[in-house]
C-alpha cells in the first residue's frame, strides 16, 4: 500500500503505473469474500460444538418423548424443501445481477426470502407444537440439545432474512454498484452455507433421530 | 488517502473489481438436480423402513456427505483456486478442528459412560437428588 502512495505521485501520467495502481487495488475486493469465507468457517465450528453436543446428549430422553415419538417427518421434508429451493431461487438472483438485471434480480431475491420465511414459520410450528406438547428444551438432555442446535440454525436463518430485506433496499436505492454485488456475493455464501448445514440438521437429528 | 482513491475508482467503474466467480444457470440446475436426489433417497430410505437401521444410519451419513461435496462444487463454488487457495486452506483447517471437536467429544463422552459405575442413577435417587440429576 506505502508502495503505492510512493510510486502513483510521481508518474502520474504513465499508463504502466496506473495500470499497476489498478492490479494492487484489486485486493481489498477480494480480501471481503475471504474474510466472509473465514467467518463462515468459524461458524461451522459453532454448529459442530452444537452437534457435538446433540450427539452426546441426543439418547438422553430422561423417560420424556424420544425422537420418534415427537418427529414428523413429512413437516421435515417440506421444509428441507423450502430451503432447498430457495438456494436454487438465490442462485437465479445472482445470474441475475450478474447480467445486471436489476428488476429480475430483485424478484428472485423477494422469492428467495418469502422461501426463507415460510421454512422459519414452518420451524416456529414445530418447537410451538413440542413446547405444548410439554417437549419443551427443557424436559430432557436430548430436547435442550435439540431445541439448540435447530434454533441457532433458525436463527442463522432469521438473520439471513433480515440482511436480504436489507439488501434488496440497498439494491433499490443504489442498483447494481460493485459494492452491492459484492454484499449480493456474501450474502450467496451465507445463504448456501445455511442450507449445508441443514443437510446435517435433517439427516444427523431427525432421519436418524427416527431410527431405533 | 489510498482509500480514498479506491472509492473514486469503484465510482465509475462498476464492472472493475467484481469477485472472479461466474454465476452459471449450468452449475446451478446440475447441482439443484443432484441436491434433490440426494436429499430424496434418504427421507425414503427412512420414511419406507427399506434397509434395517445400522445399515441406513451408515447409507444416508454418506448421502449427507456426497450432497455437502455437490453444495459445496455448484452452489458455494469452491475449488482449489478460489482467492489464490485461501479458501481451501481455510476449509481444510475447519475440517480438520471439526474431526478433532467431534470425534473427540463422541469418544470421550461414550467412554465416560460406558465406564460409569453401574446403578449410580438410582444411588443419586435414593440419596435425594433429583431423579433428573443423572440424566
Amino acid at each position: 500500500m506505502s508502495n503505492t502512495n510512493a510510486t502513483f505521485p510521481s508518474a502520474s501520467g504513465g499508463a504502466a503505473a496506473v495500470r499497476e495502481y489498478h492490479v494492487r487495488e484489486h485486493h481489498p475486493e477480494q480480501g471481503t469474500l475471504l474474510g466472509f469465507w473465514i467467518y463462515l468457517m468459524s461458524d461451522c465450528l459453532l454448529f459442530a460444538s452444537l452437534f457435538a453436543a446433540y450427539a452426546v446428549l441426543g439418547r438422553n430422553y430422561a423417560g420424556g418423548p424420544s425422537g420418534a415419538e415427537l418427529f414428523d417427518l413429512p413437516l421435515v421434508a417440506i421444509n428441507t424443501a423450502f430451503l432447498l429451493v430457495s438456494s436454487i431461487t438465490f442462485g437465479f438472483a445472482m445470474i441475475a445481477a450478474q447480467a445486471k438485471k436489476l428488476r429480475s434480480a430483485m424478484l428472485w431475491l423477494g422469492i428467495t426470502g418469502v422461501l426463507g420465511a415460510c421454512f422459519l414459520g414452518l420451524e416456529l410450528y414445530e418447537f410451538y407444537h413440542l413446547i405444548h406438547e410439554g417437549a419443551g428444551p427443557s424436559r430432557s438432555g436430548f430436547l435442550t440439545a435439540f431445541f439448540s442446535l435447530v434454533g441457532t440454525h433458525g436463527l442463522h436463518v432469521l438473520f439471513g432474512i433480515v440482511w436480504l430485506v436489507v439488501l434488496m433496499f440497498q439494491l433499490a436505492k443504489h442498483g447494481l454498484s460493485g459494492e452491492n454485488m459484492r454484499r449480493l456475493s456474501c450474502l450467496s455464501l451465507f445463504w448456501h452455507f445455511l442450507d449445508v448445514v441443514w443437510i446435517f440438521v435433517f439427516t444427523f437429528v431427525y432421519l436418524m433421530g427416527v431410527l431405533p | 488517502m489510498s482509500d480514498h482513491h479506491t472509492h473514486d475508482h469503484h465510482g465509475h467503474d462498476h464492472g472493475h473489481g467484481e469477485p472472479a466467480v461466474h454465476y452459471s444457470l449450468k452449475d446451478y440446475t446440475t447441482g439443484f438436480v443432484l441436491a434433490v436426489i440426494l436429499t430424496v433417497i434418504p427421507f425414503w430410505l427412512v420414511m419406507g423402513n427399506v434397509l434395517d437401521p445400522s445399515t441406513t444410519k451408515f447409507v444416508i451419513l454418506g448421502f449427507a456427505g456426497i450432497q455437502l461435496i455437490v453444495h459445496m462444487v455448484y452452489f458455494l463454488h469452491m475449488n482449489s483456486k478460489s482467492e489464490g487457495g485461501w479458501n481451501m486452506m481455510a476449509l481444510i483447517l475447519t475440517i480438520v478442528l471439526l474431526v478433532i471437536v467431534l470425534s473427540g467429544s463422541i469418544w470421550v463422552m461414550h467412554h465416560m459412560n460406558a465406564n460409569m459405575m453401574p446403578g449410580m442413577g438410582d444411588a443419586a435417587a435414593v440419596t435425594g437428588h433429583g431423579p433428573h440429576d443423572m440424566q
